[in-house]
């Protein structure tokens, strides 16, 4: 089958000379929901741009369903939806007006525009400042007029580059179920985020970009069990000067009354308790340390960075 | 062609000039109806006779083309310009809009500001000096022409420009000087030889000039000629903005 996003070789050298993307390859199956992760300046949003012709590629090849970038240009931005990551509408243009003048530039009428755009603004909650101009609009509410406008003409694969950047929990959450739900049904979607929690419970599949190279390319399954080793916090009652080594397990203090235990998978955590009753320390309560993609994402983010400055 | 496309920007530009109609129509009313006042009443009873006419009726071409250059020329480098400084352009760039329909999307906006403030200064004109048309085909064709020519050079310009002060510098520094020295207010055929060789390098004389003759029948110089290089200058703008437009000069990085 065809693939929705196909890269290869795609290398972006910008004129101030900083190598934004050293020849990355990146495939994207039809009906795939993909995180794109990395650190700042990573050369996440300049992949997209050029996906999107906002940026000038240095070398490479990019086709979108099928469409070569360079020979097809017209046809791959059709299929083509864009959430980007800064704020790029007219400020003083009304939330209608930018709907419907999007609509237009693919090529569709002010009438059918106003039937698609109802449904997407209500979903998204800008229905009531329809007639506002964007400026008026809260940060949270311009990002998802910016969602509702790359939706407009129904494109079969949606880029969202941090799209919950600055967003509250409660609207967060439900633009998860937003791109859940558009996701089920059939639009292919590849999200960058810094909240890896989302990317978790979100994505498929996952490329992990650092310093303009994929550095992991898998599906999440297959990388969240590559952690052979989880971290717990452990809040006490307090801790003896002198700390119980405990047998297959590493212990840290990390202040008078909180532990750090890094436990083997399939180790469980059972032998942790049982020792420390054994000494006499009360677990008060216990926790993760961070996300599991959290770390294997700043294992694989360090590893790399060799030094480099970032 | 995408036609629904062209339609939209150029709705978008119509929507844009009217909601700050103060700092676009109003503007170029207040400044040619003081000009009617101080050249054509004041000054213009003791000029006397220019070119065989009054006064009055000599200028009053000159300055409805002086508006109408002004205004397609900084419609589009206003509005462009602002597009790619709020990134708002990159919704087209994104979108399958030819880089033809963008050129005459902004340009289509520009020369109707252009000419609803040309018809704006006809209007005030007629309050002062009785309007004849000697050639309604040669005043319509010449200032639509003229109109489209700076749009797509206000066009150029916001392309070329990295900050709001490179919008200014054009007109200001070329624009303006050009037009004073267009033929708006004198005949050419005053100047010493010299002069008026060197003004005919100024193509806005022929502009000018030509849409004069269809109003006075009367010009200084072949409106053929004005013709010829009105239409070679679109052309060549044209080509040299679709060539930028798809190179991506100052929108792509
Ligand atoms: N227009 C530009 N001109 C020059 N360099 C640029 C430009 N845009 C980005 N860069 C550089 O390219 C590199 C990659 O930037 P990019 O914006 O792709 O990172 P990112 O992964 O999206 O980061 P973030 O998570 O911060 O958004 C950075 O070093 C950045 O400074
Ligand atoms: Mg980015």
């Amino acid at each position: 089958m065809t693939k929705a996003l196909s890269i290869s070789n795609l290398s972006k050298t910008y004129k101030n000379g900083v190598q934004a993307l050293k020849g990355i390859d990146l495939e994207v199956e039809q009906g795939d929901f993909f995180a794109l992760l990395g650190p700042n300046g990573a050369g996440k949003s300049t992949t997209i741009g050029i996906i999107s012709s906002l940026v000038n590629k240095s070398g490479g090849k990019v086709e979108v369903f099928g469409h070569d970038i360079d020979s097809d240009l017209t046809n791959a931005k059709k299929m083509l939806g864009l959430v980007p990551q800064e704020f790029n509408f007219n400020i003083f243009e009304g939330v209608e007006q930018i709907i419907w003048q999007q609509a237009g530039y693919y090529g569709i009428g002010r009438k059918e525009a106003k039937k698609r755009a109802q449904p997407l603004l209500e979903q998204l909650g800008l229905w009531d400042k329809r007639k506002s101009p964007a400026r008026e609009l809260s940060g949270g509410m311009k990002r998802r007029l910016m969602i509702a406008r790359g939706l407009i003409h129904d494109p079969k694969l949606l880029i969202l580059d941090e799209p919950t950047a600055g967003v509250d929990i409660e609207i967060r959450r439900s633009m998860w179920e937003f791109m859940q739900d558009l996701n089920e049904k059939g639009t292919t979607i590849v999200l960058t985020t810094h909240y890896l929690e989302e990317a978790e419970s979100l994505c498929r599949n996952i490329a992990i970009i650092n310093h303009g190279e994929i550095v992991e390319n898998t599906n999440m399954k297959s990388l969240l069990a590559k952690l052979d080793m989880e971290t717990f916090v452990l809040d006490t009652t307090g801790l003896p000067e002198q700390l119980p080594q405990i047998q297959g397990y590493e212990v840290r203090r990390r202040d008078d009354t909180t532990l750090e235990v890094d436990v083997h998978k399939g180790a469980g955590v059972n032998g942790v308790f049982a020792a420390l009753s054994q000494h006499n320390i009360t677990v008060l309560s216990m926790r993760n340390k961070a996300n599991r993609l959290e770390e294997l994402f700043v294992r694989l983010t360090e590893n790399k960075a060799g030094g480099q400055a970032s | 062609m995408n036609l629904v496309a062209f339609q939209t920007i150029v709705t978008k530009e119509i929507i844009r000039w009217t909601r700050i109609w103060t700092q676009t129509l109003l503007p170029p009313a207040i400044t040619m109806t003081l000009y009617f006042v101080i050249f054509g009443n004041l000054i213009g009873s003791r000029v006397g006779e220019m070119g065989g006419f009054g006064y009055m009726e000599y200028i009053v071409p000159g300055l409805i083309m002086m508006s109408v250059i002004t205004n397609s020329y900084g419609n589009v480098v206003s509005s462009f310009f602002s597009a790619k400084y709020q990134r708002s352009v990159e919704e087209m760039m994104v979108s399958p809009v030819s880089n033809w329909v963008i050129l005459f999307g902004f340009v289509g906006g520009g020369v109707l500001r252009g000419l609803l403030t040309g018809l704006i200064v006809t209007i005030i004109a007629s309050f002062f000096v009785e309007l004849k048309i000697y050639n309604a085909f040669v005043v319509v064709s010449v200032v639509f022409l003229t109109s489209v020519l700076f749009a797509i050079g206000g066009f150029l310009n916001a392309l070329f420009a990295r900050k709001f002060d490179d919008v200014a510098i054009v007109p200001t520094f070329i624009l303006t000087p050009l037009t004073y020295l267009g033929g708006v207010f004198y005949s050419i055929s005053l100047l010493p030889e010299f002069w008026q060789g060197v003004s005919k390098a100024n193509p806005i004389i022929y502009m000018v000039n030509a849409f004069r003759y269809g109003f006075l029948g009367a010009s200084d110089i072949d409106i053929t000629v004005a013709f010829v290089l009105i239409l070679a200058f679109i052309a060549a703008l044209t080509s040299l903005s679709i060539y930028l437009l798809n190179r991506g000069t100052g929108l792509r990085a």
